[in-house]
């Protein structure tokens, strides 16, 4: 007799990842693959991946999807939703997408409390384009475009998007995780788990924030990198839920 | 069957939601807002049909985009400022292939401008206006009862052609009431292979233009060119109007058309034969027709409500054969037909 | 035939009103009819108009070079548009709250006191309903009866009461000027 004790999952495609060694998409891709295959909801998902690294998020789940403009996933799929909604619609997004272009749209869609799932990945730069400071960069952070460090007075202050969604009166369920050892992985699975359950149950707008390491653009090794998500980055942005709403809105909903 | 008296906003609104418009998103810009108001009211009111006020006009463009992917029948409207944000949309639904309908109630510009009736968005829609290789139907009504019409024609071409469709009209248009009586929509045909509905049991799909290989880029780049001489060729619409006996020919669309109209009743009670051509798509140009008028007529006025837009198509139709004068008020300035006859008229006898 | 009216006043008089019911009696009537009314900034808390245009053929422009008829219910109107009524036109002006006359010897001017109609009916608010029986009757372009029919079907489902005051107020107007 034969355990299996790992395998793919059913909503991965057979593809290697392009993603950089080390870089925390591919275990969040396998992550909300996992959690689909769990809930039994890919044969209803429809997701909208970002421009950003994860724009050819298509080539690795093998569920429906549709690409957006930079900072739109959310709008698009508000909108996916109104249309169908017993599917699963959920965007996947990075800090410049979700946190600078497409701020209004996401913030709109939390606002309306849009009964879908926002995946958020969160690792302070900008990958895809070569390293330049993303909203979420941290202060003093060097980058290609702060390379003296971000600097307060000149570029701001890192946006800390869980805190500010968590005031919204639209949303349910905002938690933040990080990628960066086998215990906070896990954790972080059962928080991506946790906001597709609240978007089944129709209870509405959730989003889960993950810190997630880029070793290619941070300029360090994959060891450093996950050190660095654990010593620096969960400073600025502490993990933790910052909203649970979903057990008093079931509790709402069966009154009602 | 009864006429119903109507704004050209309401009677967008309306022709929308009798094709089946399911999913309307919008945010209000005068002169449109009438539209954006009918489709709270009506949509909602209507089981199952969404829609949504939108953050911005961006965020309205991607909206239908989303739902457009989610197979339903789309639509937003602004206007000119609003349109300019929404470029970004437009070209991504044409770039991945999604059919939705598209109303600029075009406004004095550029900048701000103001919310007079104006027609400086015609290099916009025609030409595109976003970035890429792309083309957008643009149809041009000049009547309530055309936008009646042409609206439910939209829903069919965006779903025939899998593209973005504009309603290209102004603030005249969109504020004026007239009879109109709806036809009835013909259903819609629209395969279900090109929709998002989730993969079910079956192999996923997905929607998108990002094409990294150039070559792959490249071949898509010239299957969109193909549908568009498929578009050129099969749909162009004009209207000729007393060209038979005529020495000169006005060349205008929409409003513009209307006074233009009003001028020719003038003119030719005066003696003076002057025709007028109309094209009701601006993209496909209805250049044959036109060029095939300069067999016999020499002289062509072009007059919109701009400084000189569509005057580029009329030149390139007409290829030099033909000598052509131009009359613009851009800004939201419009000229009665009094105003336009006396300007048609020095020209005339200038040319006679 | 074709028939250009203007109707002009301040915000809140009811102009719109006079105009999209002519242009729904004149429908009504079989005729060509398009209603244009002035929009956005410019009518908030600041003047309105609207231009209606009736023929028994395609109406070219909505635009109104020179009306047939002009209707204003307040000075500032009768200064903007007098001038470019058309020769031997006509004007209907609100002589309630106007104490200046046109200026043009070439048109036929009615004065009508309709606010002060208006106040004696018991309901300032219809004061543009009896400038309406004023114009349909020197007009003549539809009959009190299809004009009647109209506003009905515009006003819709409100009170029944709206009707009734509203029939008498167009009486008042048609009444007030002389055969």
């Amino acid at each position: 007799m034969v355990k299996i004790v790992s395998k793919k999952p059913n909503s991965l495609k057979e593809k290697i990842f392009h993603y950089c060694p080390g870089c925390g998409h591919s275990i969040v891709h396998r992550l909300v693959a996992e959690v689909f295959d769990e809930l039994d909801i890919r044969g209803i998902a429809i997701g909208v991946p970002p421009a950003g690294c994860a724009v050819l998020a298509y080539n690795y789940f093998d569920i429906d999807m549709v690409e957006a403009p930079h900072g739109r996933a959310t709008a698009m799929a508000a909108a996916i939703k109104r249309v169908l909604p017993d599917r699963m619609v959920f965007s996947y997004q990075g800090d410049g997408d979700l946190a600078a272009i497409g701020i209004a749209e996401s913030l709109h869609a939390a606002n309306r409390g849009d009964n879908i799932t926002v995946i958020f990945i969160n690792n302070a730069v900008y990958g895809m384009t070569g390293g330049q400071m993303a909203p979420t960069t941290l202060l003093n952070q060097r980058t290609t475009t702060s390379p003296a460090g971000r600097h307060k007075t000149l570029d701001g202050y890192p946006l800390k998007v869980s805190e500010i969604f968590s005031q919204l009166q639209g949303t349910t369920y905002i938690e933040r995780c990080a990628v960066s050892s086998p215990a906070t992985v896990n954790k972080t699975k059962k928080a991506i788990k946790k906001a597709f359950q609240c978007q089944k149950d129709g209870l509405g707008f959730s989003l889960v924030e993950i810190l997630s390491a880029c070793p290619t653009n941070w300029k360090m090794n994959s060891i450093d990198s996950v050190q660095w998500i654990d010593d620096v980055l969960c400073k600025e942005y502490p993990p933790g839920v910052f909203k649970d709403e979903t057990a008093a809105r079931k509790l709402a909903e069966a009154s009602s | 069957m009864n006429k119903t008296l109507m704004s050209g906003n309401h009677v967008i609104g309306e022709a929308s939601i009798r094709a089946g418009c399911h999913f309307y998103a919008g945010y209000p810009i005068t002169p449109q807002n009438e539209l954006t108001e009918y489709m709270s009211e009506h949509m909602r009111s209507n089981e199952g049909r969404v829609f949504i006020q939108a953050e911005s006009e961006i965020s309205a463009i991607n909206m239908i985009a989303g739902a457009a992917a989610a197979g339903a029948r789309v639509m937003t409207s602004s206007s000119s400022p609003g349109m300019s944000l929404k470029q970004e949309g437009i070209s991504s639904m044409a770039a991945c292939e999604l059919p939705g309908v598209i109303v600029n109630i075009m406004r004095g510009g550029p900048g701000l401008g103001n919310i007079r009736p104006a027609q400086g968005d015609y290099f916009q829609a025609t030409r595109g206006g976003g970035h890429g290789d792309y083309r957008t139907i643009v149809l041009a009504p000049a009547t309530c009862q055309e936008l009646a019409d042409l609206t439910m024609d939209a829903f069919d071409f965006a779903d025939k052609y899998r593209t973005p469709v504009m309603i290209l009209a102004d603030g005249m248009m969109g504020q004026m009431m007239e009879p109109v009586i709806f036809k009835k929509p013909t259903p819609r045909q629209y395969p279900e292979k090109f929709m998002l509905r989730g993969a079910g049991t079956g192999k996923s799909k997905f929607i998108r233009a990002l094409l990294l290989d150039p070559i792959d880029a490249e071949e898509h780049n010239w299957k969109l060119a193909r549908k568009y001489e498929v578009i050129t060729k099969n749909e162009t619409l004009c209207e000729e109007y007393n060209v038979e006996d005529a020495d000169m020919v006005i060349v205008a669309y929409g409003t513009s058309a209307r006074i233009a109209k009003g001028a020719i009743k003038r003119l030719r009670d005066n003696g003076m034969k002057v025709g007028l051509f109309r094209p009701i798509t601006l993209w496909p140009f209805p250049e044959q027709k036109l060029r095939a008028l300069s067999a016999k007529i020499k002289n062509f006025f072009v007059f919109e409500l701009s400084t000189g837009q569509m005057l580029d198509d009329v030149r390139l139709a007409l290829q030099g054969y033909a000598h052509i004068d131009f009359h613009g008020r851009p800004g939201g300035a419009v000229p009665t037909p009094a105003e336009l006859t006396n300007v048609i008229a020095r020209v005339y006898n200038k040319n006679d | 035939m074709i028939f250009k009216a203007i109707f002009s006043g301040f915000g809140g008089q009811g102009v719109l009103m006079m105009g999209t019911s002519l242009a729904h009696g004149a429908m009504s009537n079989g005729y060509h009819v398009t209603f244009l009314p002035s929009y956005g900034a410019e009518i908030r808390g600041g003047t309105a108009n609207c231009t209606v245009a009736i023929a028994d053929e395609e109406i070219a422009s909505p635009v109104a070079s020179e009306p047939d008829y002009l209707v204003v219910m307040n000075a500032p109107s009768l200064f903007s548009f007098q001038n470019k009524v058309a020769a031997k036109g006509v004007i209907f002006l609100n002589s309630s709250i106007i104490s200046e006359r046109s200026s043009r010897s070439d048109v036929q001017a009615y004065a009508v006191p309709c606010g002060d109609i208006a106040q004696d009916l018991g309901n300032t608010r219809v004061a543009n309903i009896i400038m309406m029986g004023a114009f349909i009757k020197k007009s003549g372009i539809v009959t009190p009866d299809i004009y009647l029919k109209s506003l009905e079907s515009i006003m819709g489902g409100r009170k029944k009461g709206v009707a009734e005051i509203n029939r008498k107020a167009f009486a008042a107007g048609f009444d007030y000027v002389k055969d």
